[in-house]
């Protein structure tokens, strides 16, 4: 049996002269070999605190600025003029767009992924496991831009015509009315997007999924339970945080997603009057600061699109930090 | 726990058999009251095994699309003579061919350079957090690197352009998206490292200490050295993470037809922005053809080094 950490048992035991055990850093002879290496790895981690804390600094100090000559609203507005004397920029098709689409994506992407994840780990026969969790994970390794190209030259084409019979039937709903954009929309990219987190999602709930504990299982079984009741009453109880942390990351993935949406997009003309359709066009943050790379000419310009990457920041990070917090408390639980 | 139930596959014959009424117990008439909410409890039975299995090929379907469209529309270009040997110079849209040499030696020395950079970075920090850090140094240490990791590459790459480009006034280059690039490597390397270091034996470490070896030696000679083709294995499926990155180069590396060498000054050719370049043009067949070419051998170069990555591992994984 072996441990499993980095921790000693030497840690531990008192100092010859009784004092407390020398722990962490100070745990080493004191040589300067140690000093050095020790200093080396305490100093990378600082570096990766120092960037982190960079990146949001320099973003708040270069979006500042260019906020405050902002004659819009930034939160409310959804004119985006950024150039000029009276430069006047809002968010909030941006916000839209992205948040709409991303949770278009989750929603097919999460039902999906639990069940790959619910297949691999209690259905499939033990022979193709191994194979089929690598075809997943296979999905994780094709580049966003492939899924770009492969959305805009290969599946919209095909989507397109689903789409309009979608229109024709469902219109009335006013998520689903129809808006005349012909290129890709809110939906479209949702789903594109969902195929892209997918492994993320199944990856993650897979492995909570296989760390089921045998008992709850057997005695589920034991009482006469099916496998889909086994599954229902012991499995996914068990995994549920697993899996909402699992959405989360992939959430956080689906908001940053940058060069298959700026492929995909279809970039609304301005002054379109506001509707609620997902079968509308318009732009996510990532795709409209990926689409504007060369405007970067002045820095009040820069700034504006800065501030709207630093909202995307903000998300995500949100996003990120929920997922984090509930795996933590699964750990608390569980250990 | 013994074996014997661990054993034990769920979906084998002993669930099903729950599903059908007990044999000779309830009178005949309680069996056909019973008899039907049984039924329908076997009936969501069968209906959930048919959904998983519906999911798993939903999930299959686009992969094969995918890697079918790129690979029957881009095998043509790669076999073609000049593509492994040429560049792009003076090829327009509507000419056809050309080389991708530029672009994959581009991404090749760009990843080369991230990986020099996050590699070192990355790996002293998992060995602070696996090897020293105990304090609160190590939980927010660690708390950022997932921050970091979830960290879209558009935001790392204006994080960048905002203090190579507007601070310092050094102009867009490849080196600076290597930068970026780097941000979005440190965490897999950071989170890999960590997991291959957790799975070295204690008992290694006290014998060396035992030996009276210094921690860093120890470290260095024992505990890396042991867990190296597990970390080999991460920073390969580091790399394949942001060799098909885009947003960064969009931002900070534009691209150039020509070879180019040079990563501090001027345009830089990389894989992912040929495929951007092309994608102008794809309506015409030409450039279509350039950017699937380009596409597959994208995907060539990340699925190579996952392959390697994994091979690695398995061969040289630590064992209990």
């Amino acid at each position: 049996m072996s441990t499993v950490t980095g921790v000693s048992a030497a840690d531990e035991l008192p100092q010859p002269d009784g004092k407390k055990p020398r722990q962490g850093d100070r745990a080493s002879t004191g040589r300067i070999g140690d000093r050095l290496f020790g200093g080396a790895a305490t100093l990378s981690g600082v570096i990766v605190i120092v960037l982190v804390t960079l990146i949001g600094a320099f973003l708040v100090v270069q979006a500042v600025p260019a906020l405050m000559n902002n004659s819009a609203s930034f939160f409310t507005s959804r004119v985006w003029a950024p150039g000029g004397e009276q430069p006047a920029f809002g968010i909030l098709e941006f916000l839209w767009t992205t948040v709409a689409a991303s949770t278009v994506a989750m929603l097919l992407a999460v039902p999906v992924g639990v069940g790959v994840a619910l297949f691999l780990t209690q259905y499939a026969p033990t022979w193709l496991r191994g194979p089929a969790a690598t075809l997943v994970d296979l999905l994780a390794a094709v580049p966003s831009i492939v899924y770009g190209l492969w959305g805009l030259v290969t599946f919209f084409p095909v989507w397109k015509p689903v789409q309009n019979g979608i229109e024709d039937t469902l219109g009335w709903f006013p998520l689903l009315a129809p808006t005349g954009i012909s290129g890709g929309t809110i939906f479209f990219i949702g789903i594109v997007l969902s195929i892209m987190v997918l492994p993320i999602v199944t990856a993650l709930s897979r492995e909570v999924f296989a760390q089921t504990p045998t008992a709850h299982k057997e005695g589920a079984l034991a009482l006469g339970a099916t496998q889909w009741e086994m599954i229902r009453t012991s499995v996914l109880p068990f995994g549920r945080p697993g899996v909402i942390s699992a959405a989360m990351l992939a959430l956080g993935r689906a908001l940053g997603e940058t060069i298959a949406v700026t492929f995909l997009v279809s970039a609304l003309a301005d002054g379109s009057s506001w509707t609620w359709s997902l079968f509308n066009g318009g732009e996510t943050f990532a795709s409209k600061i990926a689409n504007n790379a060369a405007e970067f000419s002045n820095p009040g310009k820069t700034g504006a699109y800065i501030a709207a990457g630093l909202v995307l920041f903000v998300l995500t990070f949100i996003v990120n930090s929920i997922a984090r917090v509930v795996i933590e408390r699964r750990k608390a639980f569980t250990e | 726990m013994s074996t014997a139930t661990d054993r034990r596959v769920p979906g084998d014959a002993a669930v099903d058999d729950a599903v059908a009424p007990p044999g000779g117990g309830p009178s005949r008439d309680a069996l056909a009251e019973m008899r039907n909410p049984q039924r329908s409890r076997a009936v969501t039975d069968i209906v959930a095994r048919v959904v998983m299995w519906g999911a798993f090929l939903v999930a299959v379907v686009p992969l094969v699309w995918i890697l079918g469209t790129v690979v029957a529309k881009g095998v043509h270009m790669l076999t073609s003579s000049t593509w492994w040997t040429g560049n792009q110079r003076n090829i327009n849209s509507d000419d056809f061919g050309g080389g991708a040499r530029h672009a994959i030696e581009g991404t090749l020395q760009m990843v080369g350079v991230t990986a020099l950079i996050a590699v070192p970075i990355g790996v002293l920090t998992a060995v602070y957090l696996v090897e020293y850090g105990r304090g609160p140094l190590a939980r927010m240490i660690s708390f950022t690197v997932d921050i970091l990791s979830g960290i879209p590459s558009i935001v790392a790459a204006l994080f960048i352009y905002a203090v190579w480009v507007t601070t310092f006034g050094i102009g867009r280059s490849g080196f600076a998206a290597s930068l970026a690039l780097v941000l979005l490597m440190i965490p897999v390397v950071v989170r890999s490292t960590e997991e291959m270091l957790k799975l070295v034996p204690n008992e290694l470490r006290e014998a060396a200490y035992a030996l009276g070896v210094p921690k860093w030696v120890t470290v260095v000679k024992v505990v890396l050295r042991t867990a190296f083709s597990g970390i080999i294995t991460g920073v390969l499926l580091g790399i394949a993470r942001v060799m098909g990155e885009t947003a960064p180069l969009l931002i900070l590396a534009p691209y150039t037809k020509n070879f180019q060498r040079d990563l501090f000054n001027g345009n830089f050719p990389t894989l992912p922005m040929m495929i951007n370049q092309d994608r102008g043009d794809y309506a015409l067949a030409t450039a279509a053809e350039r950017m699937w070419g380009a596409a597959l051998t994208l995907i060539l170069l990340v699925l190579l080094l996952n392959i390697i990555g994994r091979a690695i591992a398995h061969l040289g994984s630590v064992k209990k």
